[in-house]
């Protein structure tokens, strides 16, 4: 054992491939579940929403018209970073959720999020068609991506749920906007700082730190957010009830947090996905 | 006076059948409703065309049990082969009926006969075709071996398409295994009640279908319905974002198909009488009174002149009028309130600077009719250019670049449809890729068909009807 002082990290917000304070200037402190303190947060603000959308928005045009191998080949690249900071991560949870399984959590988040960059090109042939129209058209229909998603992180699973809420995102070509865990963020940020050493564009995902029940509600009403994943929120209504004044698409989600070591289906891929259907006459 | 003049060629009106009074379908059975009866009006001649009743709050609670009955008893358990038959019954039984369906839908629509005849009929017919089929086979449909169906669903459609919409929102949920109670629109819901004799006819078990006229607050009542499991809105997107609202917190499912503000984007090496065939079909088919109507004209700069020449010759030879009538091409506004809408609008169109068009054909005396409108020098912050008209007014735009045409045309909060017309086949899929719209026609437009899945982007709802992805609206997954 040295007698060596630690370097402490100091965790901040993740916005446009950077690492900035809340514009506030607020911080909260967070706890491990024994109630010892671990690092001051950035408590995110309105402004800081405002902000994070305004990047995604901007890195949209270009994560979307990314080829799906490159989207595969980067989130790829992000797992095999994952896998990297493995032991950090398994620290963060532990301390973070109170669990001796933090290992077993840690591969699944692991795993989970190769099982998502594979998706990236072949989604597209599962969910799209060739449509047999009756007529002298060759009509076809392919997925794309919603846009701009807005997400609630769960609030009990650090990591694995974390992943398993963002990466479908990511996956399908649309950019984010998450809030975290509020007592529990810690694993979020340090998965920021992943991708930002990874190949993922700035401002594709962007990561807050703070409380659903403050920054939901902006997420849900702002207009230039198109989907909203309420999982992490409390009064999931009210913000399905905001998300209408744009008709913004309202992943349902279950009452409770589900068991996330659970293989997920489809279902969040295509909750972001937008059916195009294109036209063209046959003829000589 | 054109030197070939056409003769009058209307259609017998007395094959509608049409009876002097229509009554709500409940569980298997025409029902006195209990709310104020609505007359339907003849919007081409304002004429009364029958007395219909309307259903009251408990009539949709009546209905809803009967279809939350039909689902738990019958239609659910029922093999998904043993409901195709009932489907592939229907579909054969509007066949038959198709003329008599399409003059009764001209009759209280107002859309001209050919396209009643040709175009609506044929495609409720194929619709549910299409659908039958797939009622046996839906664990090949991409969701899982046995996707199961929602239950009852409350579906509220609109005047404009009034039997096909009710075929997109009938036929799926049909063959999914839901039951349905329908409000057809107010001004025209003649053709969903023949409907409801075509499913006593094809031996429907009473409860799978109920159809309830009525106003807006039959469709409120479903909308807020505890037993209800799923809401299906075709209409504007000022309602749907109510219904939303509306929903949202409850387990209930939601697809809405709403609004849209279309570009048709014209390219400088285009076929332009192809385009301009395009452009008069985009925005005057059904007097323009469709979601998906191509209401803003992107022209390139370069041939924006020549184009607008060949449009308003074109447009002038539109014939407007007696919708019965198989040379029309130009039918009534549905209601007296939409026209007062159209013409606000184009008033606004000219006092923002606009400059107006409007074809010389001669306009009926009696009727709500709107003669075709073409305003070129639109600018993007003008009303006409923003909001949806409904009507058969066309907004001209330019651009330079493909750049700008994207831009332009993605500059709305809509996304239901748009068009491309260019002869390069390179930048039709380029085009296509960056705009944001459910469906995208290129060198046509406004078609249609049961296995091409449609529905918007962003406002203009979400959700899609037809093909495989649109089974996923009725189901549970």
């Amino acid at each position: 054992m040295s007698d060596r002082i630690s370097v402490a990290k100091t965790y901040k917000l993740y916005i446009g491939g950077k690492f900035p304070r809340s514009e506030s200037g607020r911080v909260y402190p967070v706890n491990d579940t024994k109630g010892k303190f671990l690092a001051n947060a950035a408590h995110a603000s309105r402004k800081d929403v405002r902000d994070a959308v305004s990047a995604a928005r901007k890195a949209f045009p270009g994560w979307s018209s990314a080829t799906a191998y490159n989207r595969g080949q980067v989130l790829y690249r992000v797992a095999e970073m994952l896998e990297g900071r493995r032991e950090q991560f398994v620290a963060e949870v532990t301390a973070s959720e109170g669990t001796r399984k933090a290992p077993s959590i840690v591969d699944a988040a692991i795993d989970r999020w190769v099982w998502y960059a594979g998706w990236t090109d072949k989604i597209a042939s599962v969910l799209g068609a060739a449509n047999p129209v009756a007529g002298p058209y060759f009509s076809f229909t392919v997925p794309e991506p919603t846009g701009v998603v807005g997400v609630l992180a769960p609030q009990k699973s650090s990591l694995l749920g974390l992943v398993s809420v963002l990466a479908p995102v990511l996956a399908t070509g649309c950019t984010a906007v998450m809030v975290s865990s509020a007592e529990r963020p810690l694993p979020a940020i340090t998965l920021s700082e992943v991708l930002a050493t990874s190949d993922l564009p700035g401002g594709v995902a962007n990561i807050l730190t703070g409380y659903a029940a403050e920054l939901g509600p902006w997420l849900a009403s702002h207009g230039d957010v198109n989907a909203i994943d309420p999982t992490g929120a409390e009064d999931r209504a009210a913000l399905a009830r905001e998300a209408a004044g744009t008709v913004k698409r309202v992943l349902s989600v279950p009452a409770e947090e589900p068991d996330w070591t659970q293989r997920p289906d489809i279902a969040r891929l295509r909750r972001y996905l937008e059916a195009k259907t294109v036209w063209h006459p046959m003829g000589v | 006076m054109g030197i070939f003049e056409y003769a009058p060629a209307p259609e017998s009106r007395a094959l509608a059948n049409l009876k002097p009074s229509y009554r709500p379908f409940i569980n298997g059975e025409f029902t006195d409703g209990s709310g104020e009866p609505l007359k339907t009006v003849n919007p081409a001649t304002e004429e009364v065309l029958a007395e219909v009743g309307t259903a009251s709050q408990s009539d949709v609670d009546t209905a809803v049990k009967a279809a939350r009955k039909a689902y738990e008893k019958t239609w659910r358990p029922m093999p998904g082969a043993e409901r195709a038959k009932y489907l592939f019954r229907i579909a054969r039984l509007i066949q038959e009926r198709s003329r008599e369906l399409a003059v009764l839908e001209t009759l209280d629509n107002g859309k001209p006969i050919k396209e009643s005849r040709d175009s609506d009929l044929p495609t409720v017919a194929a619709h549910f075709f299409y659908h039958a089929g797939w009622a046996d086979k839906l664990e090949y449909a991409g969701y899982g071996p046995d996707p199961r169906p929602l239950g009852v669903a409350g579906q509220i459609i609109p005047w404009n398409f009034p039997l096909l919409m009710l075929a997109w929102k009938i036929a799926p949920a049909l063959a999914t295994g839901n039951t349905v109670v329908l409000k057809p629109a107010e001004t025209t819901p003649l053709t969903a009640l023949v409907f409801a004799e075509i499913c006593q006819q094809a031996e429907l078990p009473p409860g799978v279908v109920n159809i309830l006229p009525g106003a807006g607050d039959v469709g409120a009542r479903l909308v807020n319905h505890e037993d209800i499991d799923k809401i299906a809105f075709t209409g504007s997107t000022e309602v749907g974002k109510e219904i939303q609202r509306q929903v949202a917190g409850t387990p209930k499912r939601l697809t809405l198909e709403l609004g849209g503000k279309a570009a048709n984007i014209v390219f400088d090496d285009a076929p332009l009488d192809q385009a301009v065939e395009g452009i008069v079909n985009g925005i005057f088919f059904n007097q323009g009174h469709v979601c998906c109507a191509g209401s803003r004209l992107l022209a390139q700069e370069s041939i924006v002149d020549e184009l607008l020449d060949r449009l308003r010759y074109r447009v002038s030879t539109l014939r407007l009028g007696d919708p019965l009538d198989k040379n029309t091409d130009v039918g009534a506004i549905n209601s007296a309130d939409q026209l007062s809408k159209i013409r606000d609008l184009v008033e606004t169109g000219e006092a923002e600077g606009a400059h107006r068009w409007t074809s010389p054909c001669p306009v009926p005396e009696r009727g709500f009719f709107f003669a075709p409108t073409v305003f070129s020098d639109v600018h993007q912050s003008m009303r006409i250019a923003r909001e949806e008209i409904f009507g058969p007014v066309l907004s001209v735009l330019t651009f330079r670049t493909p750049d700008e045409a994207v831009a332009k045309a993605n500059n709305t909060p809509y996304g239901l449809s748009a068009g491309i017309w260019t002869e390069k086949g390179s930048r039709i899929l380029s085009i296509a890729n960056r705009l944001r719209a459910g469906v995208v026609w290129a060198n046509t437009f406004n078609r249609f068909d049961p296995a091409a899945p449609f529905g918007g982007y962003q406002e203009s709802g979400f959700g899609r009807e037809g093909g495989r992805i649109g089974l996923e609206a009725y189901l549970d997954v």
